[in-house]
This record gives C-alpha cells, sequence and structure tokens, in this order.
C-alpha cells in the first residue's frame, strides 16, 4: 500500500515534469514539489505562569507521546517536559553544568533523553526519570575568558573525546550513538553505546564526505546516517561505518532532519528561513519537505512567518508519527504541532 | 704471527665476552621485566551501584571532591553549573559556580553547605580533618576554606580575584614565570591541602605557582617550597598531596609522573615513579598506612585509568580499574578518599559521579 502511492506520487511527479516542461512556463530542471494540506493546533503548549519558553531549540517526544523541549533561557538553558496534550509536566536539569546553550533534544529507543549543548560541548544522556547516565564531551575549563578565534582562522584539530559546538544526535539500532559535531568540527563522530570512540568522517569543505556546519542529523532503522549539511545545502547519507552512500539535493538548506520510525520510514527536512529575515524571504525559505529514505520528495508544505501555521527559523523537528509533526523555532519562542493532511495538491 | 693470532684471539674472546654479556643482561632484563609485571597485581573489586540518592531538583556536575568524615557522611564538592556573572565596565565578576553536598554513610542527600559562597567558582578539592572540619580548595578564586562540622567558615586561605583577567594568562606562561619565592597565601590555581598531626596545614599551589606552602593551624604561614620544573624538589602541576602519620608531605607531581616525598620542613626525601602520573592520591590511616595513586585517562581520551595499592615507600601491592564510562570504570578520577583502606570512594570529573568501591586484595 505505503509502496504504491510513493509509485503514485512518482508518477505524479513525472506528470507534473512534462507539464511544466510543455507549458514552459517555469524553468527548472526539477519540478516544484506538490503542497501537502496541514494545520497547526492552537495554544499547543500550556506553560505555567511565570515560566516561558525561549528560543525553542529541540523537540522531542518518548514513547509515551510526552515530549521535551531544549530551550534557550534567561537563566543558562533549560529542559521541560510536557505531556501529549502540551501540559507542562516538569523541569529536568535545572542548572546542569553541562545546560549552558541548548541544541537539541533527542529520546532513544528506550525513552532516555539526550541533549545535545553547543555552550558546553557535551552530550548528555537523561534516564527517563530525569538523572544523567552518561556524558560525552567536556565543557571547557573557564578560568577566565577565550577570545573568540577571528573568522576563517585555522581551527583547532579535533580530539576523539571532545566536541566543538555539536548539533545532533542519533542511534543505529544496536545502540551505537552519532554525534554531528558540528560548528568547529565539520563532523560525525561514532561512539559505541558505552561512549568508546569508533571513528569518524567528514572536515570541512564543499567535497563530498566534506561538511559545511552539520546541523541536524538522523539514523534510519538500518543504520544509515543522514546528516544536514547546512552550509553545503544537501543531505549526505553514510552506511553504519561512515562510508558516503548518496546525496540528497534540491531541499535548500537543511537545518532540521527527522525520520519516522516504522517500516516505511520517511525523512523530513526544513529550509528554515534565517534569524533576521525579512518577511520578502519567507516566500524563499521556510518549508518543510518529505521524503523517501532516497530522496524522493513527496511533498512540502509551510512558509517562514511568525503567525500560526508559519515557521519561524525551525530548529528541530519530531516525527515519531509522521502524520503529527512537532516543530520547534528559534525566533517565535514556540513550538507548533503540526497535523498533515492526506490531501496532496500540485503547485 | 703468534701475537696477532693471539691478538686476534683476544679480539674474538673480547667479542664474545661483549656478546655473552649482551646476552645475560638482555636475559636479566627480560627477567626483570617479568618479574616487573609479574609483581603487580590485579586487586579485585566492585563498584556499588545507585550510591548516591539526590533530591530531584539537585544535580551533580563534574565530581572534583570527595571525602569521608568519622562518621562516613560524605561530602562531595562539585562544580556546578549555576554559576553567576557580572558584566562590569570593563570587567566579568563570576560566582556560585561550585557546590558542596553532604551525603550520609548510605549516600542519601542530607544537604547543601555554602551554597553561594564567595569563594565557590571553580572547584577543585575537599578534604576532612581529624576534627571533622571541611575544606575546600578552590582552584577559580584561589583560596582554601574550613568549615566546621555544622558549616560554619572557620579559616580563609587566598583572596578571590576581584575579577576574571581576559584573556585569561596562558597557563604555561604563567607556571615558567611565578613559583619562585612566592610567600604567603597569595595561591595560583591550589588543588589540594593536606595537615600533619599538629594541625599544620599544607596547600598544592598548583597549577600556577608550582610549590607547596606550609602554614600553622591559624594560618600563619610558616614556609614554602618549589618552582616549575623537572629536576627533584620541582613541579609541573603538583596536582593531589598527602600526609603520612609522621608528617612527611607526599605531593602527586602530575606532570613530571612522579610522587616526590618531602619530611615536614620541605626537605627532599624520596621520589616514586612507575606508577602513571598520578592526579589524586590519598593516604589510609592507622598503624599501617597504605598510599593510593590514580593514573587517570585525560579529559581528552579514555586510556589508562587504573589506580595503584602501595606501601609508603612505593612498593606496588597492586592495581585496579580502567578508564571509561560504565560503573567501576573511571573517566578521569580526580580524588580519592581512602579513610578506610579498603572501601575508597572516587570522584570523577568526566562522569560526574562518585563511585564506592570495595576492593578485595
Amino acid at each position: 500500500m505505503q509502496r504504491n502511492s510513493s509509485v503514485i506520487f512518482f508518477g505524479l511527479s513525472l506528470f507534473l515534469a512534462s507539464a511544466v516542461f510543455l507549458s514552459g512556463s517555469i524553468i527548472a530542471q526539477t519540478p516544484e514539489a506538490p503542497r501537502i494540506a496541514y494545520e497547526s493546533v492552537p495554544d499547543f503548549i500550556k506553560m505555567p505562569d511565570g515560566l516561558y519558553m525561549g528560543e525553542a531549540m529541540g523537540v522531542a517526544t518518548n514513547s509515551q507521546g510526552e515530549f521535551y523541549v531544549y530551550t534557550r533561557s534567561g537563566e543558562a538553558t533549560r529542559l521541560f517536559q510536557f505531556d501529549a496534550n502540551g501540559n507542562f509536566m516538569r523541569e529536568i536539569g535545572y542548572g546542569l553544568y553541562g545546560m549552558v546553550f541548548a541544541h537539541a533534544v533527542r529520546v532513544d529507543a528506550d525513552d532516555n533523553i539526550w541533549v545535545v549543548d553547543e555552550g558546553s560541548d557535551m552530550v548528555i544522556k537523561f534516564n527517563p526519570a530525569g538523572r544523567v547516565m552518561l556524558t560525552i564531551g567536556r565543557r571547557p575549563e573557564a578560568q577566565g575568558l577565550r577570545e573568540t578565534p577571528e573568522r576563517g582562522a585555522p581551527r583547532p584539530e579535533a580530539r576523539q573525546y571532545n566536541l566543538g559546538r555539536p548539533t545532533d544526535i542519533g542511534w543505529d539500532p544496536q545502540g551505537n550513538i552519532f554525534i554531528s559535531d558540528g560548528y568547529i568540527n565539520s563532523r560525525v563522530v561514532k561512539y559505541d553505546k558505552e561512549g568508546r570512540y569508533l571513528g569518524e568522517v567528514g572536515t570541512r569543505g564543499s567535497e563530498i564526505g566534506q561538511m559545511s556546519t552539520p546541523h541536524t542529523m538522523q539514523v534510519d532503522a538500518e543504520g544509515n546516517v543522514f546528516v544536514g549539511d547546512r552550509g553545503n545545502r544537501r543531505i549526505q547519507v553514510f552506511d553504519n561505518d561512515l562510508n558516503f552512500k548518496y546525496v540528497i539535493e534540491g531541499i535548500g538548506a537543511p537545518w532540521a532532519v527527522c525520520i519516522s520510525p516504522g517500516p516505511h520510514q520517511f525523512l523530513y527536512s526544513s529550509n528554515s528561513n534565517t534569524t533576521g529575515n525579512t518577511a520578502a524571504s519567507y516566500d524563499n525559505a521556510g518549508e518543510i519537505y518529505k521524503m523517501e529514505l532516497d530522496g524522493t520528495i513527496i511533498g512540502r508544505f509551510g512558509t517562514g512567518g511568525k503567525r500560526l501555521g508559519e515557521f519561524g527559523s525551525t530548529h528541530a523537528m519530531d516525527c515519531r508519527n509522521p502524520d503529527e509533526l512537532l516543530i520547534a523555532e528559534v525566533t517565535t519562542f514556540r513550538v507548533q504541532k503540526i497535523l498533515l493532511s492526506s490531501d496532496v495538491t500540485l503547485p | 704471527m703468534n701475537a696477532l693470532s693471539n691478538a686476534q684471539s683476544i679480539l674474538e674472546h673480547s667479542i664474545m665476552k661483549r656478546f655473552l654479556n649482551f646476552l645475560s643482561a638482555a636475559t636479566l632484563l627480560l627477567v626483570a621485566n617479568s618479574l616487573f609485571a609479574q609483581s603487580i597485581p590485579e586487586i579485585r573489586f566492585e563498584s556499588q551501584p545507585d550510591l548516591l540518592s539526590m533530591p530531584d531538583d539537585i544535580y551533580l556536575g563534574e565530581a572534583v571532591g570527595v571525602a569521608t568524615n568519622s562518621h562516613g557522611h560524605l561530602y562531595v564538592y562539585t562544580r556546578s553549573g549555576s554559576s553567576n556573572v557580572t558584566l562590569g565596565s570593563n570587567r566579568v565578576f563570576r560566582r556560585s559556580s561550585s557546590r558542596l553536598f553532604e551525603f550520609d554513610a548510605n549516600g542519601k542527600y542530607v544537604r547543601e553547605i555554602g551554597q553561594g559562597l564567595y569563594a565557590f567558582l571553580f572547584a577543585h578539592t575537599v578534604r576532612v580533618d581529624s576534627e571533622d572540619n571541611i575544606w575546600i580548595v578552590d582552584e577559580g578564586s584561589n583560596m582554601v576554606v574550613k568549615f566546621d562540622p555544622d558549616g560554619k567558615v572557620l579559616l580563609t586561605l587566598g583572596r578571590t580575584p576581584e575579577a576574571v583577567r581576559n584573556p585569561s594568562p596562558r597557563g604555561a606562561e604563567l607556571r615558567r614565570n611565578d613559583g619562585v619565592g612566592i610567600e604567603g597565601d597569595i595561591f595560583g590555581r591550589p588543588t589540594d591541602v593536606a595537615w600533619d598531626a599538629d594541625g599544620n596545614i599544607f596547600v598544592s599551589d598548583g597549577y600556577n605557582n608550582s610549590r607547596v606552602a606550609k602554614f600553622d593551624r591559624y594560618g600563619a604561614f610558616i614556609t614554602s617550597w618549589g618552582s616549575y620544573g623537572a629536576e627533584l624538589g620541582e613541579f609541573n602541576t603538583l596536582h593531589t598531596i598527602a600526609t603520612d602519620a609522621d608528617g612527611n608531605v607526599y605531593v602527586g607531581d602530575r606532570g613530571n609522573r612522579r610522587i616526590q616525598v618531602f619530611d615536614n620542613d620541605g626537605n627532599f626525601k624520596s621520589v616514586i615513579t612507575g606508577i602513571g602520573a598520578p592526579w589524586a592520591i590519598c593516604i589510609s590511616p592507622g598503624p599501617h598506612q597504605y598510599l593510593y595513586s590514580s593514573n587517570s585517562s585525560g579529559t581528552s581520551n579514555l586510556s589508562d585509568g587504573e589506580i595503584y595499592k602501595m606501601e609508603l615507600d612505593g612498593t606496588i601491592l597492586g592495581k585496579f580499574g580502567r578508564a571509561g564510562r560504565m560503573l567501576g570504570e573511571f573517566a578521569s578520577t580526580h580524588e580519592i578518599d581512602c579513610r578506610t583502606e579498603n572501601t575508597l570512594y572516587v570522584g570523577e570529573i568526566l562522569s560526574w559521579r562518585v563511585q564506592k568501591l570495595t576492593l578485595y586484595p
């Protein structure tokens, strides 16, 4: 059934391509993707009085439908837990040594919560009760402030157990840990489930196998690693041993990717509008693509913007349910719950 | 002719002799090596799971300091994320980046001591003296603070810098320039504290000053010794310190990968090597004292990590453990408590935890 529908979509794409070609009204190598109808649930998140969300950098659900938001707050960085209806449940790790500048949160198959912090250069694993189980990387000692290196200055050599503004985390079915690392080190590192270094791929650059801000990353059920290579406007796919497999392009700059579970997995990627963009740019960025794992586009939805249902620099997506996405945004201090319709219309 | 062959035979003889000498030396070396390897037995040990029970809203950061008192209560001095930074006109002021927690003998959380204390900037170690006073050493504030068992401040050594320098001076330059002839309690990232039977105070000082400072029990400066270097009596990051019952001072000279032993007045006595880099040492009490030293893994790798048990003269009795993040492994051991000879508490940097080890030597 799933396979049939993808065949239909493929057929639709072909039809569209020829239509565009014949009419000659749009000069494009690839047809514009079909539009997926969607709606955003109003007033989804309910915060207690006196508690505020800041930049919502990370969002992730657990197997119970509860979800976590990793946010940049006025008091360093905070991790909040909500029930499936968006009601606030509790805070985890307030004042934690490694929570300095939020970047991502993900939940593994055993409902452990992992935060990726680009201020402390750390990845921290909490068990479902909210206690620290494992740390990777180390917050730099601050015996005074360091000078920020000049733009373009040579970067320090990446080390096995030190991260440089890491961005995201994923796991294969064996529990091996993959970290996209990140703004400084331009690589993906693989550790075993006990946190021992196994290998890495990537240096800074635009060749295949190189990366320019690997900003988001997920692993599929076969252990393939999908890296959102934002600066190069592509997703690079590696096998479980981090050998290059293929590249997905034509979806803008992948700020955030997620892969849905189940027998037929889908890949979502957000071409987020950058912070500080003008309203005129909303037409050029902000949309989210739904794809097959091979990169075939099924459809797209959304635009940049600040109203309900628009996206203000999408930074993370959760797609445990492929028809109900949670979207965390930088500039609007919010998480949206997006219900995707099965209605797909041609543009 | 005769003389020649004689000479040749002498030559051959001497070559043969050298060869034999070489052989026997090599054999001796081999034997010595295998003897050496065999002479460090592995000590069997267990780590107690779920040792500390924390309140829901309290977390350990880097567990750099751990010490017990005479009732088995446990103190953990940790680097906390609840730091507080104030931007001045051209300086940065930092506060409250360290926290001191107390646990009972079962690992149950009892209380926090010194929350928000001016000296709590960047934790390094905590030790408990013979009267159950609690001493913290803070390498961020350059202070040593003594609390009584109720948690009241009794004595301070050193002074918190007025502001953070920006950018911070390079540690290596400081080490090379400072440390000679420094007196009093102007500390440069002090690392640890110990006392002799008279209550005299010994501070290992530290990353920047490369000296041991001795004070009387009231905090009056007596003497200091050492400077940066690799010769005997010199230090390269003296990271941990302990005294034995006779008042001898054991200094973990981490960068030089040795423990240097001094008498109570700072005269060099002996050196212990072959135990890696001593990140953390402790000496057990009682009539037969033992010396433990951890060759900790660095914060950028997972190599080494074993802990040695020794006689006070450096004779190795055994070793145990390795680097790692699982229970019973060590990720940058930073302090060891050995009030009870075969029950150790180990505080780690990377794993943000304290482990309680039972040794079965």
